[in-house]
């Protein structure tokens, strides 16, 4: 007691400031401020990227409305529509569906429920992950010189050479793979132990477990990330490309069976060919494939956001 | 199949399953080995397709062309350096624009953003997570190289030119760095947080002292992740970093110039595509090799970064 306790005149003061609430703390909102740009910037390309397109794309529009859906490719870029490229990619998300979905849940049902904690199995997990962080190319490299050029004859016969819809879906749903078995794995860890001990206790075997009882808990989280890589899917060029992808052929009579070993187009790689063109015209085209690309991928992610919030079950 | 106990004795066959359905057991669980072993087979065969063309074109190629003036396949000339210099301009551009953008939107949200406020943002930067290359690509020669490329560094710029490029990755990789870095700091145990503010400190000096050093594997990961994704991109400089028909080595951001993955491109499909005996078609599998390998370090370098994460909580 003393003099020890008194604090001088100009530390009271301070004290006094800040605990009253009345400091202001520059150097605190200066930060805030800038970080709250940095999140501003990041989400303003967005907006400006959707502006930019929408304002391109309005005039074609306005001029032609659904022709453009209707009509195929065309080197006047009056005559040229979008229809190849929208059948094409929902062919491949076909592929998607009928191959990747499947293996992917089944590799992870491997991976989650049936595989002990050995080196291969970390291998095999460490091995998939890596997967998924491969460039797209290098899946398009594959789908080269397996689907088109190994299994030539299978994949597309004759003057098509291999680049056909069935490589450039193999390619696609090769890629998406790796995301399908993590989301599932994920999916799959979710659901508590006790669901499948329950099982196990009444003396199912383990396959009965997972089908029974893990597998309708999990569904939706499976169902989120499947959806996700159809997203994931229909935004991908770059294999597509290599594999091939030409712009303006697509079998579109007779149907999916028909144009499997033909030639084909989605509408990534239609864009992509637009783009490229000088005309003004072509460039405008280019903007309402976007457009149409970006709605269709949004919609899938709404899907899988609202799938995801309908279903997800908390434990 | 009922096993009923004769005489009150219960035998082995009693406490055997049913046959069918230990069959149907192991006929589920091969088919499931067979679609998790089909893993191992793509990385396999990326491998051997990758090793076996890189094969073929160094047996083609004058070695010689690997170190000359530029990377033009059409006159068998392959300098690596030049592609390699394309892409580390483009993706050092990339970082330069997403680490910053990335990690202020990942600590914005995760520090200083209402929960409410953060349950809408986040799914816009997923949304963003989502805009194809392709997109980007426009959005780069449309919008970043007329009006912010040549508007900030003049009109003598060409309009295909590797900063364009660079800017478009770089706002093409910013959510995907800003995502998993926020994950990583949301995750920090508030006990931390906590302790901080308990000591007096405020909400800057928290996030930077604490919350940021305690995420610091996270956030590497989440820098790594982004240099790789950058280094794999495809379409934007397809679209917007010149190159086409090759290019002389150049260390210009300002000029045009090609890219590993924008060569493997035009190999295949585009201005430099060429069938035939000579070196030039297989010299996409020997850049393709290339990249995979840079590409699967990083991405082992960042693996090992989270594992030191989960190791800490």
């Amino acid at each position: 007691m003393g003099a020890r306790d008194r604090i001088s005149g100009a530390t009271q003061d301070e004290v006094m400031r800040v605990l009253s609430g009345r400091q202001r703390g520059h150097r605190e909102t200066g930060f805030t401020l800038l970080l709250l740009l940095t999140l501003v910037m990041a989400l303003a390309v967005l907006i400006v990227l959707l502006l930019d397109v929408t304002r391109t794309a309005l005039p074609v529009l306005k001029d032609r409305g659904l022709d453009i859906l209707r009509n195929g490719y065309s080197s006047l870029p009056q005559d040229a529509g979008i229809k190849q490229g929208l059948i094409g990619s929902l062919y491949l998300m076909a592929f998607v569906v009928m191959f990747a979905i499947p293996l992917g849940v089944g590799a992870a049902i491997y991976m989650e429920e049936y595989a002990r904690d050995t080196k291969v199995t970390r291998f095999i997990n460490a091995n998939i992950r890596n997967l998924a962080g491969v460039p797209a190319i290098v899946y398009g490299i594959l789908g080269l010189a397996i689907f088109v050029e190994l299994l030539k004859s299978l994949t597309g016969p004759g003057s098509v050479e291999g680049k056909s819809l069935l490589a450039g879906g193999l390619t696609i749903a090769l890629m998406v793979l790796p995301i399908v078995i993590i989301t599932t794995q994920e999916a799959l860890r979710a659901v508590p132990r006790s669901i499948r001990e329950g099982g196990f206790g009444v003396g199912a075997t383990r396959w009965e477990v997972v089908r029974s009882h893990v597998l309708p808990n999990a569904a939706p989280g499976i169902l989120t990330g499947s959806v996700l890589s159809m997203a994931r899917a229909l935004g991908e060029t770059a294999p597509l490309i290599m594999v091939g992808a030409v712009t303006g052929f697509l079998a579109t009579r007779g149907g999916f069976l028909a144009a499997l070993q033909q030639r084909f187009t989605a509408l990534p790689t239609l864009i992509f060919a637009y783009v490229k063109k000088p005309q003004d015209d072509f460039q405008n085209l280019a903007a309402v494939a976007i457009l149409v690309l970006i709605l269709l991928i949004f919609a899938v992610n709404l899907t899988a956001i609202l799938l995801r919030n309908r279903y997800e079950r908390r434990w | 199949m009922a096993k009923v106990a004769v005489g009150g004795r219960i035998t082995v066959e009693m406490l055997r399953g049913d046959a069918r359905r230990l069959r149907r057991e192991r006929v589920m669980r091969g088919l499931f080995f067979s679609a998790a072993a089909l893993s191992v087979v793509i990385t396999v065969s990326i491998i051997l397709s990758l090793v076996g063309g890189a094969a073929t074109f160094l047996s083609k190629v004058d070695l010689s062309t690997l170190w000359s003036d530029g990377w033009f396949p059409r006159r068998n000339l392959f300098d690596v350096k030049t592609i390699v210099a394309g892409t580390l301009i483009v993706s050092g551009i990339a970082m330069v624009v997403a680490a910053p953008l990335g990690l202020g939107a990942a600590l914005y949200l995760s520090e200083y953003a209402k929960p409410r406020s953060r349950r809408a943002l986040k799914p816009i930067l997923e949304t963003l997570a989502s805009v194809p290359s392709v997109v980007m690509g426009f959005f780069a020669l449309r919008i970043i190289s007329p009006d912010i490329v040549q508007k900030l560094f003049g009109s003598s710029v060409p309009i295909f030119n590797l900063m364009s490029a660079g800017l478009a990755v770089g706002l093409l990789v910013t959510p995907l760095v800003a995502s998993v870095a926020e994950d990583s700091m949301h995750a920090v145990p508030s006990a931390l947080r906590e302790a901080s503010y308990g000591l007096g400190a405020r909400r800057r000096a928290t996030s930077l002292r604490v919350v940021a050093p305690a995420a610091v594997s996270g956030i590497s990961a989440a820098i790594i992740l982004g240099i790789s994704r950058a280094i794999g991109e495809t379409m934007i400089v397809a679209i917007v970093a010149g190159g086409t028909g090759g290019s002389l080595f150049n260390l210009n951001p300002l000029k045009g110039g090609q890219t590993m993955t924008a060569a493997i491109t035009s190999l295949a499909t585009g201005s430099d595509q060429i069938r035939g005996s000579g070196p030039a078609y297989p010299s996409l599998f020997f850049v393709g090799l290339l990249l995979f390998l840079i590409t699967l370090g990083l991405n082992l370098a960042s693996e090992r970064f989270v594992r030191r994460v989960r190791k800490q909580y």
